[in-house]
């Protein structure tokens, strides 16, 4: 039936024109015959003509609503759309700002949400990923730690949750090549690895199940990339041999081209675990992280219990190792995407707020035009236009407009998309892969629509509303008589408060993220951060096994890299500072009651010089000497952090430190305190640290800091270069500056990425706000000539004009920035995870933010006030 | 001037279609037939007629073609399609509920 109705108004609309035409033949018959009925009644003709055509009413209305009846309104449509497009032609000023500021507001959400869907929508290339789990150990101070070897294998083989547990972990190598010996970072993970992620190979095959187990062969997967750049893509590459380390790789396959994991990014060799390390020989060496795919049916919370009950099994199994360990089980997701999320979000509600002011700046525009069209929807009104027939009219005329920014809005959002995914710096790509592939794919289309939904919604509905409260009887009236309309006054004064308020809610989380970057690089990190140049270094195995070669190796480098021109002091160490919170150690303190709990600390170690190189504060006792060997019993220098947490009211100086079991080979005494240096990231708190003699526990794998007295960006290349003199079979490596390393820390990253957007979008939002008051201030003004006139003419002075202005916009600015700053303190308590070493209610940030926003407003509502007060009495009392 | 009882909202359909069951007629026929048959009581206002006739001819109840009066002027003859009489019956009878739902009140409202 539907169908049929449809198929006979579509028939009908093809042949409209005859349509019509027999409409007004059967109408122009049932005249003549009307008339002929009055004839014949005893009328005259003439008489008969009129009475018929009165009774018959408005024949073009009622062809027109016979018409409506059955057409599409297609043609009524064409017909607004048409008489639309001839008012924007009109006002071409205000057809392209409203369309470029929708355009700027649609843009900047779409390309923000198209990273949020990047990011946060489907962040992992994998499998069904939702059911993959990282399943990690955790303690008081790490709420996920790594897991140790010997625990993880226990994990697997007791757990029921988990149809495959699987470990990685991250490694290097030296590889030969060419151009000589470079390192090449590597991955060691448990045989299910891959399977469990659900990757396929794209050659060869994957790792069977067994492969892992100590003394098995030697086998290596390969990423696609390392196999293009450094095996040409050849297809003959399987079973091939490759030198890792002096050690023979067979490779037995290719990973896919869209291949990614995030923990491991950089990983271009990925081979089993094999044969345990040192520390994997340890239960209480922590060194693997877990990754698992749940059973069907069972519930995260549900494995979550599950690991926690075998790991306090554990615990009391072997209370040395593992008494306060527990389970760490959450998403995949989360440990991936859970760094950029709170940036992410805020940068997507600035976008919203930024689209919100950009709607509210079109409307008002919007609203501004239909006042001063009033006179002309009245007088539509008056020749019978129904109210329906012009809300139609102005709904379309949104539509047009909105239709418009909306395409701008796509092309600024696609450019904005490109702009920002070469911002994004390539240290944060590492860590954030998908960050680095954002597109228009359909999430993104599908929310652009649905924004584009609302705002056409918005800006249809203004008007109408505007429309529907006025009478037409007033427009026609009241022309340009008195003062502006009330409504007018009313929406449009709220609309631009709105804008002021969310300017200040930008302006200030701007000002927030941009003092807590600030506080970020500037934080005391113990140390001069200033003429230092880092350098990794990794030892080939085969000439460095023994302590006193490792020891003739830093002395070597001590003596070359200080021999260099321009170079100062020359450190070593086994980790650079302001890297992480790692690479910790449990100590017991030789003399004070201890219950098994786990004192975790920093450690480090050192070479005489580092401390000296670093500029570190010495506050007792001695840092080590050449002496400190492993000739020479252990001996310790402990951080202030540590000597107050462990010797508080005391001197730390000759105390003994140990392990759990105060075994005498692992006691130590403390020979110094140094003023804290900061290992850890810029935003962690300072942890207690010890730090030894690298002479005595000698590693092949070290950093190299030199403190330069010219600039140390320069030293960088003699560096390396003098390293390589001395072995050019040593793997040298992220060769920086310590501000470079500073400046590109993902913390730092992160913070810097938000502040720069945040305060872009507070920029924007300033202008569109103080613009929008402008508008209404002029408006205002421009309607109230008249009034002004007969005020002047009453005695009036210029400032007292000038004064009633300003106070209007002085008014509108204050409510404005009261409630923006109530909505700003809001908001900054929500981003408070992005906020470092400042207050969400941080009063200096809100008074510059006032002072901005209140000069600005200030400068936006003097024109007005300037052509208000320059009004000429006698001109503007005459021109009506 | 005397003021005409308005038709009843809604009937309208229903009194064309009903007047179509008597054979094909145009438009000025189907007016003056309703205004005949009731007395001189319903009037169909031509402003009402037209629009009215356009929505059955678009629901397919009626069928509309153009043939030569008896006076020689062409006209378009409406004839009533089975969908039509279908649709008669279901408005008869919605009305006749209707009138006597209405009737009832209307007979002794004390009880009520």
């Amino acid at each position: 039936m539907a169908m049929k109705r449809f198929l006979n108004k579509l028939a009908l609309l093809f042949r409209r024109d005859q349509f019509r035409n027999e409409l007004d033949e059967e109408m122009a018959f049932h005249r003549v015959q009307v008339e002929q009925e009055l004839v014949d009644g005893g009328m005259p003709r003439e008489m008969a003509r009129t009475a018929a055509m009165r009774q018959f009413g408005n024949a073009t209305r009622l062809n027109e609503q016979s018409r409506e009846v059955v057409g599409f309104r297609i043609e009524s449509v064409i017909q607004d759309l048409r008489f639309a497009l001839r008012q924007l032609r009109r006002s071409p000023g205000f057809a392209l700002t409203a369309t470029a500021i929708l355009a700027l507001g649609m843009g900047v959400s779409v390309a923000i949400f198209s990273f949020v869907d990047a990011a946060l929508l489907e962040p992992l290339p994998y499998a069904s990923p939702d059911r993959l789990l990282s399943v990690d150990e955790s303690s008081a101070l790490f709420l996920r730690s790594n897991l140790s070897r010997a625990d993880y294998e226990d994990w697997k083989r007791e757990n029921h949750s988990f149809s495959s547990l699987d470990a990685y972990t991250g490694t290097g190598y030296l590889l030969n090549t060419s151009s000589g010996t470079v390192p090449v970072p590597a991955a060691r993970v448990s045989d299910g690895f891959f399977s469990t992620l659900g990757i396929k190979m794209m050659l060869g095959r994957g790792f069977l199940p067994g492969e892992d187990m100590p003394g098995k062969p030697k086998i290596a997967i390969l990423t696609y990339g390392t196999w293009l750049r450094r095996y040409g893509g050849r297809s003959d590459i399987i079973g091939r041999a490759v030198d890792l380390s002096g050690a023979d790789y067979t490779i037995v396959g290719v990973l896919p081209r869209t291949f990614e994991f995030a923990p491991r990014r950089d990983s271009e060799f990925w081979v089993p675990l094999l044969d345990k390390s040192g520390c994997e020989q340890r239960r209480s060496c922590h060194n693997l992280y877990g990754v698992g795919r749940l059973r069907d049916g069972i519930t995260v919370d549900a494995a979550r219990a599950e690991m926690k009950a075998i790991a306090a099994q554990l615990a009391k199994q072997y209370p040395g190792s593992n008494q306060g360990q527990s389970a760490s089980v959450i998403p995949l997701a989360e440990i991936i995407v859970g760094p950029v999320r709170p940036v992410l979000l805020t940068l997507l509600a600035g976008a919203g707020l930024l689209l919100l002011i950009a709607c509210v700046n079109v409307s008002s525009l919007l609203l501004v035009r239909s006042e001063s069209r009033r006179r002309e929807i009245a007088v539509r009104g008056a020749l019978g236009a129904t109210p329906a027939r012009l809300a139609r009219q102005f709904v379309t005329e949104g539509l047009l407009l909105t239709a418009a920014g909306c395409a701008g809005g796509m092309f600024t959002g696609v450019w904005l998309m490109k702009l920002l995914s070469r911002l994004i710096p390539q240290n944060m790509l590492v860590h954030l892969p998908f960050l680095g592939d954002v597109s228009m794919n359909a999430h993104v289309i599908a929310f652009a629509a649905s924004i584009a939904l609302l705002a056409a919604l918005l800006l249809a509905a203004t008007p109408v509303l505007r429309l529907s409260f006025q009478d037409i009887r007033d427009g026609l009236t009241e022309g340009e008589r008195g003062a502006a309309g009330r409504l007018w006054k009313r929406l449009g004064a709220n609309l631009v408060v709105v804008e002021l308020a969310v300017a200040v809610v930008l302006l200030a989380g701007a000002g927030l993220l941009g003092k807590s970057f600030y506080r970020l690089l500037h934080v005391d990190n113990g140390f001069d951060t200033t003429h230092l140049a880092t350098v990794q270094v990794m030892a080939p195995e085969s000439t460095y096994t023994k302590d006193a070669q490792k020891i003739a190796l830093y002395r070597e480098i001590e003596r070359r890299l200080g021999a260099l021109p321009g170079v100062e002091s020359v450190g070593i160490t086994s980790d650079l500072p302001v890297q992480c919170n790692c690479d910790t150690d449990w100590i017991r303190i030789a003399g004070k009651p201890f219950h098994g709990e786990h004192n975790e600390v920093n450690e480090r170690e050192v070479s005489p010089a580092y401390f000296a190189t670093l500029k570190a504060r010495l506050i007792g006792g001695r840092v080590f000497t050449a002496a400190d060997d492993v000739n020479h019993p252990r001996v310790t220098v402990i951080n202030e952090a540590l000597a107050k947490k462990y010797f508080p009211g005391e001197d730390p100086i000759g105390k003994m430190i140990g392990e759990g079991d105060l075994a005498p080979n692992s006691m130590r005494q403390v020979i110094g305190v140094i003023a804290n240096v900061r290992e850890g990231a810029a935003d962690d708190n300072v942890w207690p640290a010890e730090y030894f003699s690298i002479y005595h526990e000698t590693d092949r794998f070290f950093s190299v800091a030199v403190r330069t007295t010219q600039d140390e960006k320069a030293m960088l290349p003699s560096i390396v270069s003098a390293l390589h003199q001395i072995d050019p079979n040593m793997g040298v490596f992220a060769e920086k500056t310590m501000t470079q390393q500073i400046e590109s820390s993902e913390t730092s990253l992160l913070h810097q990425f938000a502040t720069w957007l945040v305060a872009g979008f507070a920029v924007m939002a300033l202008v569109l706000g103080v613009v929008g008051l402008y508008g209404v201030i002029a408006y205002s003004v421009s309607r109230r000539t008249r009034e002004i006139g007969v005020r002047m003419a009453l005695g009036a002075q210029r400032g007292t004009v000038y004064a009633m202005v300003m106070r209007q916009a002085g008014r509108l600015t204050g409510v404005g920035l009261a409630i923006g700053l109530v909505c700003a303190i809001g908001a900054s308590l929500l981003m408070r995870k992005l906020l470092f070493g400042v207050q969400a209610w941080d009063l200096p940030t809100l008074l510059s933010v006032a002072f901005v926003l209140g000069c600005a407003s200030m400068a936006a509502s003097f024109l007005p006030a300037r052509r208000a007060a320059s009004v000429n009495p006698t001109d503007a009392l005459r021109a009506e | 001037m005397t003021r005409r009882p308005e038709l009843l909202p809604g009937t309208l359909d229903m009194l064309i279609l009903k007047t179509l069951t008597r054979g094909a007629l145009h438009g000025y026929g189907i007016a003056l037939s309703i205004k005949r048959s009731s007395d001189d009581v319903l009037t169909v206002e031509e402003g009402s007629l037209y629009p009215a006739l356009q929505r059955l001819l678009v629901q397919g109840w009626v069928m509309g073609e153009w043939k030569v009066t008896e006076t020689g002027r062409r006209a378009r003859f409406y004839t009533l399609t089975a969908a039509g009489r279908k649709q008669l019956n279901v408005e008869l009878s919605q009305f006749e509920q209707m009138i006597t739902a209405i009737g009832r009140v209307l007979r002794d409202p004390q009880e009520a």
